[in-house]
């Protein structure tokens, strides 16, 4: 036999041989006989799977052990009827747990809330007063809501308003303006306050007290939990303290710093001993962040509360009417409040003689019941009235970059590409135009040219 | 005077009633009794219904494999030890065998585990021979009735079939020396060579301390519609697709991955109790044997079992009507599963949220150490007592034989 023959006989048995055990140590490797079962990590589940098909009912019998047919129905998407019904399933479902669990705590008839909001016409005031009015709006408990407010600020927050018919709503002025750094618009926030308190002392209103201001984030606990103050009771406020840009800076403070709530957010509250009752006050120290705090509204540092914050308390309404059966722990109104300009008294806590007599709530102060927070932005930016654009905008210019790569080369509206610069003439373009424009103008030389022919 | 007296009598003892009768109704309010087709059996007291008479193997059968191993102690097969230990210091253990009505052979099949932590069963059929040739040698309770009054505890896959694949589990059926016994395990399917008439089926074992862990309060309002975290694909095992659990669970992760009312995933979250406890519905799929510890997890964190495996036989399904605390759906169902959810009325839904709350039914499913009254432990031995007392036909004559002590695979009659 040549050498050629048999070499090339040798190497055509090698690789027969080699074909063949790889089939069969495959079919050893997969067969269930094996002792080891391997597994794989899982594999995406995009894998072409080539057993689904879309058959909409099933009909062959079950095998054992043997491959099934995977059915998807045609539409895997869901049906709106179907999922408004299973809404309100889980909202039944949420009302049970309600009923079972919370209200047996709560006394047995819903008590009134006296919602306290001091508001005024800024940027972010229509995204604050909506949030607070769609928290309202999910309240289970009767409330008049009691918005402040400068003269100035009227038309705006109607507008807001209006969108919410069925809330009720108590309105009142304040003779003013607020200022633009922060300190002086807490301390005109206070005064608002205290002239919803005047009003609430003068017409004699009858429920639970709670200052809400509008860029605060309460939680329906909350106001579970306000359900139950006898007197004045105090929760726990989370700061979110606005942070500039120093996240970490804040975190390691609060929770290196002794002081600090130790959690990695600032929170204010009461101090409870083993007993429930109040020792002592959770407050925010501003020495921690000195030389960061922002001073006018909307410039870059920290946005820090004061040392108590007035959302924090809650308290019985009757505590500042002229002549009730209040107790003698509790200071006349009028006593600590003085009239005109002067606010008199720091936070809720300075109505009271002594202050072991405030009730903490929320499992004694342990919950943090709601969240204090200011994001606002400069003082002096410039927003459309009630955040509509319904004119047509005069002006436009040029993008850098084509905003809109993919539209198709048909919607085109001839121009003349010698133009450099946009016609600022007043003339409205649509947008399609500008980038198509701008889409021809990065085409290449060689369009540009054609069109200079053909003009 | 005395007509006053009477009235006075009749007016206390009418408050007293209307008082005992209105903590009656404030506690069915958050859950309701249980009473399946044996009747209300879950809070019956086994001890003093039955005696049980537990056989001194040597150790090799069952504490030498857990002390090598003892990963068996916490996997979903640990019913097997905890059984064992319970029954050692149970009231119903008697040490005289004359007077038991009911032997327990402890002999731990499934404690022989892979390096992941699968059990192997290609030793288990071997094993338990060896334990019953030595319980039919060394006492003469077996010959008496060939194993009628024995029970054992096999928790595997497919009971005592012996073996993780269902095929071959049903080619070799149950293990011939088995044929009489009473057999507790897990696995439970209607029409099944491996389910034995007269079985009685458990849940598989779940950590009772991890999950009391987890517990949070029960007034987190439950916001997930449906909840399902496992595997859809077994890819390992099943590369083409369509064998594992059927293609059922394959079939739910098609039809619902894009919709927004189904949390199900293949992740493992860290949250994964606390999930369910905010969810209203759990999926329980089948898997490569059709039960599975989220049936357990479910019960226990009262979010409704969605049982998706068809002709399951469900544990202690004589004491628990599982019917009116879960929602069945065929295999072939699986693409209008959330019509069929959406469809169940919610009086319905909060009924059964109520038996679920029913803190027997969550005992009647976990093997807490040390015993609870009304946990599974006792749910098995209230199922031993209601199969009292033993027909006639259980003691055989002299000299009568029923086994067959030379049936199965040759592989089985090694000795171990």
């Amino acid at each position: 036999m040549s050498p050629l023959f048999s070499s090339s006989l040798h190497i055509i048995s090698c690789l027969l041989s080699l074909y063949l055990g790889v089939r069969f140590s495959r079919l050893f490797y997969l067969s269930p006989s094996s002792e080891a079962k391997v597994n794989f990590p899982p594999l995406p589940l995009s894998l072409p799977k080539p057993l689904i098909t879309t058959v909409t009912s099933p009909s062959t019998p079950r095998l054992v052990g043997g491959r099934h047919v995977i059915f998807v129905r045609p539409w895997t998407h869901p049906n709106p009827a179907e999922t408004l019904q299973a809404h309100r399933i889980l909202s039944s479902v949420q009302s049970e747990q309600r009923r079972l669990h919370i209200l047996p705590r709560l006394p047995s008839q819903p008590r009134k809330f006296l919602i306290v909001t001091p508001t005024y016409s800024r940027t972010f005031q229509a995204i604050h007063l909506r949030s607070l009015a769609h928290s309202l709006l999910i309240l289970p408990f009767p409330f008049t809501w009691i918005i402040v407010e400068p003269h100035s600020s009227v038309n705006d927050t109607s507008a807001v308003l209006a969108q919410f018919p069925r809330l009720q709503v108590l309105r009142l002025i304040y003779p003013g303006t607020m200022p633009n750094t922060w300190p002086q618009r807490s301390r005109v926030e206070a005064q608002m306050r205290l002239m919803a308190l005047r009003e609430i002392r003068h017409r004699r209103l009858d429920g639970i007290i709670v200052f809400a201001d509008e860029s605060n984030v309460h939680t329906m606990e909350f106001f579970d939990e306000a359900q139950m103050v006898k007197h004045i009771a105090s929760v726990s406020v989370g700061i979110l303290v606005h942070t500039g840009g120093l996240e970490k800076e804040i975190q390691e403070t609060e929770r290196g710093k002794k002081g600090t709530s130790g959690l990695g957010f600032p929170v204010i509250g009461p101090a409870c001993n083993s007993s429930g009752h109040i020792v002592g006050w959770h407050s925010f120290d501003t020495l921690n962040y000195t030389g960061k705090i922002a001073n006018f509204v909307g410039e870059e540092g920290l946005v820090v509360p004061g040392r108590f914050e007035w959302a924090g308390f809650v308290m019985n309404s009757r505590l500042v009417w002229e002549e009730s059966e209040r107790p003698d722990w509790v200071h006349a109104f009028n006593a600590v409040v003085p009239s005109g300009d002067e606010i008199g008294i720091e936070s809720p806590m300075n109505l009271v003689k002594d202050v072991s007599f405030v009730e903490p709530l929320g499992r004694c102060g342990k919950k943090v019941l709601l969240w204090w927070a200011r994001p606002e932005a400069r003082f002096d930016s410039k927003f459309p009235t009630r955040w509509i654009i319904d004119k047509p905008l005069h002006i436009t210019l040029p993008s850098k970059q084509d905003p809109w790569p993919d539209i198709p080369p048909e919607i085109v509206i001839p121009a003349t590409p010698t133009l450099a610069r946009q016609n600022l003439t007043g003339k409205q373009h649509s947008k399609t135009a500008k980038s198509s424009r701008s889409k021809r103008r990065s085409r290449g030389k060689r369009n540009r040219e054609s069109r200079v022919n053909n003009l | 005077m005395d007509k006053a007296i009477w009235v006075l009598l009749l007016f206390f003892c009418y408050f007293l009633i209307g008082n005992l009768s209105a903590q009656d109704i404030e506690h069915s309010e958050r859950a309701e009794r249980i009473s399946g087709s044996a009747g209300d059996v879950l809070e019956d007291n086994p001890v003093g219904r039955l005696k049980v008479y537990v056989y001194n193997l040597p150790s090799k059968y069952n504490t030498k494999r857990v002390k090598k191993d003892p990963r068996c102690l916490t996997h979903m097969f640990a019913a097997e030890v905890f059984m064992h230990r319970f029954l050692l210091k149970s009231p119903v253990r008697t040490r005289n065998p004359e007077e038991a009505d009911w032997f327990f052979v402890p002999v731990y099949t499934t404690c022989d585990l892979t390096p992941n932590g699968l059990p192997l069963p290609f030793k288990s059929p071997r094993m338990m021979r060896s334990a019953i040739k030595l319980v039919a040698s060394k006492w003469h309770y077996w010959n008496r009735t060939e194993g009628a009054d024995h029970f054992f505890v096999t928790p595997h896959d497919f009971g005592a079939c012996f073996h993780y694949q269902e095929e071959k589990a049903i080619d070799r059926g149950i293990l011939p020396l088995l044929q009489r016994a009473t057999l507790v395990q897990t696995f439970g399917q209607r029409n099944h060579v491996c389910l034995k008439e007269g079985s009685i089926t458990i849940p598989p074992f779940a950590p009772p301390q991890k999950i009391w862990a987890h517990i949070i309060p029960p007034d987190t309002p439950r916001s997930i519609f449906v909840y399902f975290r496992g595997l859809f694909y077994d890819v390992g095992n099943d590369p083409e697709g369509g064998y594992y659990a059927r293609g059922a669970r394959a079939s739910v992760w098609e039809n619902f991955k894009d919709n927004p009312l189904f949390d199900i995933s293949t992740e493992h979250p860290a949250t994964y109790y606390e999930d369910m406890q905010r969810s209203v519905f759990c999926l329980c799929p089948l898997g490569w044997a059709p039960w599975s510890p989220r049936l357990v997890e479910a019960v226990v964190f009262g979010c409704i079992p969605v049982i998706i495996a068809d002709d399951i036989v469900l544990p202690f399904a004589d004491a628990i009507p599982w019917e009116e605390i879960g929602v069945f759906v065929a295999e072939e169902d699986v693409p209008r599963l959330d019509t069929i959810l959406t469809s169940i009325p919610t009086e319905v839904i909060l009924r059964k949220q109520r038996l679920l709350a029913n803190p027997t039914m969550k005992q009647a499913m976990l093997f807490p150490q040390p015993a609870n009254p009304g946990d599974a432990f006792h749910q098995i031995l209230n199922g031993l007592a209601r199969k009292l007392p033993h027909d006639r036909s259980v003691y055989l004559k002299a000299g009568q034989k029923a086994l067959n002590w030379t049936a199965g695979p040759v592989g089985d009659l090694k000795p171990w």
